[in-house]
């Protein structure tokens, strides 16, 4: 659906990042983990199009908090790293944005029992605090693995804690956690009967994909990409799928078939 | 005063308002049912089809300019078998006309593929998009000359009794050359423009933006282009045109009406809007209302030079 949202907060978590929360219908509730929403920042044609972000929360202010009603939110988490997202983070409570949403498939959580690995790096931490949160309430075990290359790119990762979720920082220059790739330190953690949900650089994915296949370890991954619509329409966002060659082609739209995907779905090579 | 005609005709395809769809921006239609509601609009022009199903280019294939877009999509598509199977029984529901946006790697792919769609009766029209490079010659346009334009067009004539519209690009010298060529090979109607060849490059890697290096320009950036186009063809030839380049609203639309075209195609504006052909048609038929015009036909045009 298509709507008009109210920021209601915009608070820049470390530097560069931002977190944004803003107001949305009651419809948003049912919004899945991995779902992204597309953002519209100004009515002005530059920039001309939407942005795609994963929710990184949807929750209900109770009715005593938010002046006699249920106010349904949604959150996001973004980098800076253009004129679109440089205007985000200048807005401020109060300000109005266009969002298409919920749109994409998303993650599905498994077996009930089984140990759940959530690996984030970067900005790619942004949809997986709301699978976190829907997991722990399911009542299973959750590690979280986080990496960037320096302390500013890990986010949020005491709201991970709050949750009850065990943390595993990694840095490529060591300035917090372990010194080292995340990938590195989620290797140590593998075995059957665990299940990952991986989100951020591609690098990174391809690891993480390769590795479970090695383990025998179920992963999902949540991929990124240029995209226009959301919709399926541009074909602007699509990704190779494992059996693709020039002559059997075999595109996947982020925006529909995924972004969340199986990670055999996807040709890594 | 009573509700503005906004009907238009064209070439033989009746219209319940200007707004047509472009094509390779509202996929096969079905992707858009959530958004709008299909049968508010004009006609719905399909994803060019190839014979075969196409790949289309490696990615990175779009990147936002200042105003537009530039895309390299390559002409990923289902092919027409898939078309008829997959995609066509769902838009034969639809009480909208179908045309099916055609093209072809060679000369003769041309001829085939409009054969094929000749036989379908949920189609209502083809538009052949001339911007391809032609594989057999050395990669030339057909679109981008006279003659070899001319060919292609005479050849889907003869496999066609279709209403045939012919989509120009505005990548030429003389597009009125162009267009006069495409109207003495038969077609019934132009629809311009294509998008124009364009860059991106990302300085700090050194490297175009796009994998393909170039792409085609989209968006509220090359609406002056299109107007002026439009205005000039308008002049020269005497076929319906549809008018196509970075309508974005209502007032976009009818200045094309204006220029001369019998009907508009909304493109870009899809994507940051799915909803947007449905609400330019209704803005189209506000700005009558208001201004006391009782059919959208007379606005064709109209402009006082």
């Amino acid at each position: 659906m298509q709507f008009k949202s109210m920021v209601v907060s915009n608070v820049e978590v470390s530097p560069g990042y931002f977190r944004m929360r803003m107001t949305a219908p009651k419809e948003l509730e049912k919004t899945l983990p991995g779902q992204f929403l597309m953002l519209k920042v100004s009515e002005s044609i530059d920039p001309l199009l939407r942005r795609p972000f994963g929710f990184f929360d949807v929750g209900v202010l109770p009715a005593e908090y938010a002046g006699g009603a249920d106010q349904t939110y949604a959150e996001i988490l973004f980098k800076v790293v253009g004129k679109g997202t440089k205007m985000l983070s200048t807005l401020h409570h109060g300000d109005l944005v266009d969002l298409l949403a919920p749109l994409g498939k998303s993650f599905n959580p498994g077996p009930a029992g089984e140990e759940k690995l959530l690996v984030g790096g970067g900005i790619g931490l942004a949809p997986l605090y709301y699978l976190a949160k829907e997991l722990v309430a399911k009542g299973e075990k959750v590690r979280l693995f986080a990496g960037g290359r320096n302390r500013d790119d890990i986010l949020c990762i005491t709201e991970f804690e709050r949750l009850g979720v065990e943390t595993y920082v990694s840095t490529d220059d060591g300035t917090l956690g372990e010194s080292g790739l995340v990938t590195e330190v989620l290797d140590r953690h593998l075995a059957p009967g665990k299940r990952i949900f991986a989100c951020g650089p591609t690098p990174m994915l391809r690891a993480v994909a390769i590795m479970a296949e090695r383990h025998q370890v179920p992963c999902q991954v949540s991929m990124e990409a240029y995209m226009a619509c959301g919709v399926g329409a541009c074909l602007g966002c699509v990704l190779p799928g494992a059996a693709h060659t020039e002559e059997t082609p075999d595109y996947r739209c982020v925006c529909k078939d995924g972004p969340v995907f199986d990670s055999f779905e996807l040709k890594w090579s | 005063m009573h509700k503005p005609d906004m009907t238009v005709e064209l070439a033989g395809i009746k219209l319940r308002n200007p707004v047509m769809t472009a094509s390779g921006t509202f996929g096969y239609g079905a992707e858009f049912a959530a958004h709008l509601d299909l049968e508010s609009i004009g006609a719905l022009v399909t994803k060019g089809l190839s014979l075969r199903p196409k790949a289309g280019n490696p990615t990175p294939r779009i990147v936002e300019t200042p105003g537009g877009m530039l895309n390299a999509i390559g002409l990923q598509n289902v092919g027409i078998d898939a078309f008829i199977t997959e995609k066509l029984p769902y838009l034969a529901k639809v009480d909208t006309p179908v045309i099916a946006n055609l093209y072809g790697n060679t000369l003769e792919e041309y001829g085939e593929v409009a054969s094929r769609l000749d036989a379908l009766s949920g189609v209502a029209g083809v538009e052949v998009n001339i911007s391809c490079p032609n594989v057999k010659q050395g990669g030339i346009v057909f679109g981008t000359d006279p003659a070899a334009a001319q060919e292609v067009v005479r050849l889907v004539r003869r496999n066609t009794k279709k209403p045939m519209i012919v989509k120009l690009s505005p990548n030429v010298t003389d597009v009125v050359a162009m267009a006069k060529a495409c109207a003495d090979a038969g077609a019934d109607a132009l629809s311009l423009i294509n998008t124009l060849t364009g860059m991106a490059i990302d300085l700090d890697r050194r490297r175009p933006v796009l994998a393909n290096v170039t792409g085609g320009l989209s968006g509220p950036a090359i609406k002056p282009v299109a107007l002026r186009m439009v205005w000039q063809v308008a002049r020269a030839v005497k076929l319906p045109l549809i008018g196509i380049g970075g309508i974005m609203n209502g007032r976009d639309a009818l200045e094309f009406m204006l220029a001369g075209a019998s009907a508009v195609q909304v493109g870009t504006a899809s994507f940051l809007d799915p909803g947007a052909a449905q609400r330019i048609a209704a803005e189209m038929e506000q700005y009558l209302v208001d201004h006391k015009i009782a059919s959208v036909a007379s606005l064709i045009g109209a402009l006082e030079v």
